[in-house]
């Protein structure tokens, strides 16, 4: 738990996080238009979500599925009966003038998702509920100097909002939160978690209390953060700013605010400035949802294994470190392409390469576990030269090098380059005469008790044969032979 | 639960709709009435009943996933009283 | 006055089928009657042009052997209902020249069967009216005038707000029109103009394409001159629709086929709450002759009781401004419709909305808000909202003893324009025996049964169980026979 210290004292930070998650599916909540990123303007429209005259929602199974999906996946109870609602306000990508979604009974009630911090530690924070509701469309306010220009593709896409009990308590914890949030959602297919094309927004809720307080102190809402690093700069902005003014002597206004990513800072909206009265009521163009148990229950049935799930069977059945199954379990990629390098092999030693070489090598590259130039078979077949004591591992890293560069397999490299270890013992024990002789005063200093220089002896050896000797041979003939 | 000047600027606002500030107390006059008449309702003794919002009581049916419209920006735009390429515009908005 | 326009749709259909007439010459002659007409103020939008190839098509298709369930048959459509590429206005200014790129269900179905557009009749502005004098059009005028000195000097309404609807029908210069009824608006109109009115079962027939007033009350049906032509288009109306999720999907049975068999044993139930709320000796003495007629066909009559549906009103006008206020949210000037320039888009949306919508929509707007603003949602939304499950229950409990109610159809004949126009809730009141069934969904028929003292037509309702117009409609044509209403309005189109 990070407190910030202030001129008076140290504070803590209590924060929520409301998600709204795009649903991944073909065609939008209420109407039959696509949902595809980036059409033409308003390409993706129906007379449904541009609300013309006499136009009614018919609501798409497969957001209902994959919001049932997502609860489950978040432990959380699936509510058999759910009403839809209008939120009413007016809008200029808001075509009808209210927002169908659900307001006193959401499909998904109380659920939770569990924390790994890098400290080792764990938290479980609480998920108070899930809802269906639409987009918006897109206003663009940059195009024109007096006018404002609306697109509605995104008008009706279904959208989850997924509501956080107030449990964080640093941006670190709020930036774990919205990765396991988007590893959860991934693994289940509900929605693809990508924050740049909009298809997962967060908005932050935080308030400032003294460090031992148990009160809540009046909290701010930062709107449509759109990126986890942006979420923690806005977390750490704006919770100096609050201390800033409570020290003061001042209070923090209850506002909506937004965060500007240019200036790194939290201003106040002015369109949201005043109060807002949405008059929600039962929508009278849709009936309640009402959901089978036994359907619910097929649906937990074919739930995909979760991050969690993995992780301790990662442990368990490689016998990996916490931490190494926590890196390889975040995306579900990253695990599979483990699962497939590690599949018949020492689960450690391709947990090694995965998370060092290979994780590192991507980074360098700007690449991700989709478009790897390396595949988990041709990783597999250099953990397996390593295994068997065909290369070292220190050799391993040159050939993994090579794969990179040139797309051969291990094998290939090892025998186009010569780098087959070497573990015959009549060879290895010819160099180490060699070098011996070559170096007799050296091996005199040794005898008289400098076991330092045993090092020495073997990156000799080494160097005479390309690295290639095997190094368990090599240092217990060396010993051997020092010591006879 | 009488509605005076102030509330008929505020729901007004609510709703978008200007009213004339010399029209607002007339309006607010009739708002009244209706609501007055209304408050017969106090009658009923409601306890135990729960709220009914749509009168057939059938399951809310589902579509199935699959794009069946859209791609009709002519039909979209064709009404709109104001446009840009292929963009409804409005006065500027500030956030 | 043309003889092709004094007929029902029944012998029109005969007569084409015959080759008496052709759907040309029936177009012509309603064209001819329509135009006659225009001081009526009925149509607000007239489409010669199309109705004369629609009537043309539909000749075509009768001499090919195709010809449909109504083909040739000159309506009026009520000018609530998106009809492609020809304007709609719901009779308000906001949505300007608004032309629908879509065609409603119903009016797809209609078409379907053959029917021949006229064009847009007048009503009530978004339908919110009982006088069709809140139009932006300008008030539709009835056909008929009253006998005693004050009302015979002065124009009467057709009722609403489905008034152009009945104006034309009764007037003979539209065969049949469609209204859309919310608290009344098809029923209380028949019965100022002496036409039948049917409300239809909530979910019988698809809102898709017609203007939304109060979604869970809006129902779509036929204004006819008999109850055999009202039976025979709702069954083209009719039917389960994908695209609206409050769409039943019940069978359609043939309403026709209920037409003029026995009422024998059936009961009818006389709500004993509507006789003591003070309604005139004139209606109550018409209302007692109508469950005399019925008793003399065979039926029985009981005695029920719906003790609630005193509130049916008080409930209505928090339910249906609640539901109004959110569905005119829409119309904002921004992708259809009037727009009024504003400094910005919140000056933009209040200056379009003030000047698009008229007064007494901008009353139920303001109404509508209110009771669902914070603090105030429970005491009248959430309160309506269970009050209308006790008057369901009521209907419920009825129901266990009878198969049909008989009620008035309104409170009193046609009144003046001009007259009522003062007190909004003595507009309302019109409404008081027709807004029951729209909040529990009830299928309900106004039949004309006679005329009151000033000469005006007065209509009985018939309310039945949900999904059951078959037994509606059976006892509807009983109390047609018996009451042999053949009275006619002293305007009658082309005479």
């Amino acid at each position: 738990m990070a407190y910030v210290q202030g001129q008076t004292g140290e504070w803590e930070m209590v924060i929520g996080l409301e998600v709204h998650a795009q649903v991944t599916s073909n065609a939008k909540l209420f109407s039959g238009a696509a949902t595809e990123f980036g059409a033409a303007p308003n390409a993706q429209v129906s007379l449904v979500d541009a609300a013309f005259p006499g136009m009614l929602p018919v609501i798409n199974g497969k957001c209902v599925e994959q919001a049932v999906r997502t609860g489950l996946g978040l432990q959380a109870e699936i509510n058999l009966v759910s009403v839809f609602d209008r939120k009413n306000y007016f809008y200029a990508d808001l075509p009808p003038g209210y927002q169908i979604s659900q307001y006193k009974n959401p499909i998904v009630g109380k659920g939770e998702i569990v924390l790994d911090l890098a400290d080792g530690t764990s938290r479980t924070i609480g998920i108070t509920r899930l809802h269906l509701e639409q987009d918006a469309g897109k206003s663009m306010h940059d195009q024109s100097p007096n006018e404002t220009y609306v697109d509605l593709n995104r008008a009706g896409v279904a959208l989850m909002e997924i509501v956080s009990e107030p449990d964080m308590r640093s941006g670190e914890e709020a930036g774990a939160y919205l990765k396991k949030l988007r590893a959860i959602m991934r693994y289940l297919g509900t929605c693809d978690g990508n924050m740049e094309e909009g298809s997962m927004r967060c908005d932050v809720n935080l308030s400032m209390r003294r460090k031992g307080d148990t009160k809540l102190g009046t909290r701010c809402e930062i709107k449509n953060v759109n990126s986890i690093r942006f979420v923690q700069q806005a977390i750490e902005f704006e919770s100096h700013r609050q201390v800033e003014l409570l020290e003061g002597g001042n209070v923090v206004k209850q506002e909506t605010r937004l965060w500007d990513t240019t200036k790194g800072e939290t201003r106040a909206m002015r369109s949201k400035e005043e109060a807002h009265d949405y008059r929600y009521f039962p929508d009278p163009d849709l009936l309640p949802l009402k959901l089978d148990q036994k359907w619910v229950n097929d649906i937990k049935m074919t739930l995909p294994e979760l991050p969690d799930q993995k992780k301790d069977r990662f442990i368990r059945d490689y016998g990996l470190k916490s931490y190494d199954a926590m890196v390889l379990v975040a995306e579900r990629a990253s695990a599979d392409f483990f699962e497939a390098v590690a599949k018949g092999r020492d689960g450690k030693l391709a947990a090694n390469w995965v998370t060092g070489e290979f994780f590192g090598a991507l980074n360098k590259l700007g690449k991700t576990v989709n478009d790897s130039p390396v595949s988990a078979q041709a990783l597999g077949e250099l953990v397996d030269l390593i295994s068997n004591q065909t290369i070292s591992n220190r050799i391993a890293k040159d050939v993994f090098e090579a794969m990179l560069e040139t797309g051969k397999g291990a094998a290939a490299l090892v025998e186009e380059k010569g780098l087959r270890q070497v573990t015959d013992l009549g060879s290895i024990e010819k160099s180490i005469d060699e070098i011996l002789t070559a170096h007799a005063d050296k091996v005199a200093e040794y005898k008289s008790g400098k076991d330092k220089l045993f090092g020495f002896f073997v990156g000799q050896v080494m160097k005479t044969t390309g690295g290639k000797a095997n190094p368990a041979v090599l240092n217990e003939l060396l010993k051997k032979k020092l010591n006879s | 639960m009488s509605i005076d000047q102030t509330t008929v600027v505020k729901i007004a606002h609510l709703a978008r709709l200007k009213i004339p500030t010399e029209e607002q107390k007339q309006v607010a006059g009739e708002l009244n009435k209706i609501l007055e008449w209304i408050t017969q309702l106090d009658e009923v003794d409601v306890t135990a009943v729960e709220p009914m919002s749509s009168v057939n009581d059938v399951p809310l049916r589902w579509r199935d996933d699959i794009v069946t419209d859209g791609d009709k920006m002519a039909d979209i735009m064709t009404n709109a009283p104001a446009k840009t390429a292929d963009f409804f515009t409005v006065p500027k908005v500030v956030e | 006055m043309s003889d092709l326009t004094d007929i029902s749709v029944t012998e029109a259909l005969v007569g084409l089928a015959g080759k008496k007439f052709s759907a040309v010459e029936l177009a012509k002659a309603h064209i001819a009657a329509m135009e006659s007409a225009r001081a009526l103020n009925a149509f607000i939008t007239e489409t010669p042009k199309l109705a004369m190839k629609q009537a043309i098509e539909s000749d075509a298709r009768r001499a090919a052997g195709r010809a449909g369930a109504m083909d040739g048959i000159p309506l009026g459509i009520k000018d609530l209902y998106c009809t492609k590429d020809v304007r709609t206005t719901a009779a308000s200014h906001i949505l300007g020249e608004f032309t629908p790129t879509y065609e409603s269900t119903v009016t797809q179905k209609l078409f379907d069967a053959g029917c021949v557009m006229l064009g847009k009749t007048n009503l009530d502005e978004f339908a919110m009216g009982s006088s069709n004098i809140t139009s932006y059009f300008g008030p539709a005028i009835s056909p008929w005038s009253g006998k005693d000195p004050v009302k015979a000097n002065r124009k009467l309404v057709p009722g609403g707000s489905s008034g152009g609807s009945s104006a034309a029908v009764a007037g003979r210069f539209a065969m049949a029109a469609t209204g859309t009824d919310t608290g009344g608006s098809i029923r209380q109109p028949a019965s100022f103009t002496g036409i039948v009115g049917m409300k239809p079962t909530y979910g019988r027939c698809s809102r898709w394409g017609i203007v939304a007033f109060a979604s869970s009350l809006d129902q779509a049906g036929p204004m006819t001159r008999t109850v055999a032509d009202a039976a025979l288009m709702l069954r083209v109306m009719a039917g389960f629709d994908s695209k609206d999720s409050t769409s039943v999907d019940q069978a359609v049975p043939d309403f026709v086929t209920a037409l003029g068999t026995s009422i024998k044993g059936m009961k009818i139930g006389i709500p004993r709450e509507y006789r003591i709320d003070g309604i005139s000796a004139e209606i109550d003495n018409l209302w007692q002759k109508g469950a005399a007629m019925l008793r003399d066909a065979g039926a029985e009559i009981v005695e029920i009781s719906l003790p609630h549906t005193k509130y049916s009103l008080a409930v209505y006008y928090i339910i249906a401004p609640a539901e109004a206020s959110s569905n005119l949210a829409r119309y904002d000037g921004v992708r259809y419709g009037l727009r009024v320039p504003g400094e910005n888009l919140i000056n933009m949306y209040e200056n379009t909305r003030a000047e698009g919508f008229g007064k007494e929509v901008r009353r139920r707007i303001l109404i509508g808000t209110y009771v669902l603003s914070a603090g105030y949602y429970d005491a009248y939304y959430l309160k309506a909202q269970k009050v209308r499950r006790c008057i369901r229950n009521d209907f419920e409990e009825a129901f266990k003893k009878c198969d049909a109610i008989l009620t008035p159809t309104a409170p009193s004949t046609a009144f003046a324009i001009g007259e009522k126009q003062d007190d909004p809730i003595q507009m309302y009141l019109n409404d008081v025996f027709t807004v029951p069934l729209n909040l529990v969904g009830l299928p309900g028929i106004s039949v004309p049964v006679g005329l009151g003292s000033d000469g005006l037509p007065l209509g009985l309702q018939l309310i039945g169980r949900a999904f059951d117009e078959m037994t509606l409609f059976k006892a509807a044509s009983a109390l047609e026979k018996a009451a042999n209403f053949n009275h006619k309005p002293p305007f009658m189109a082309g005479t």
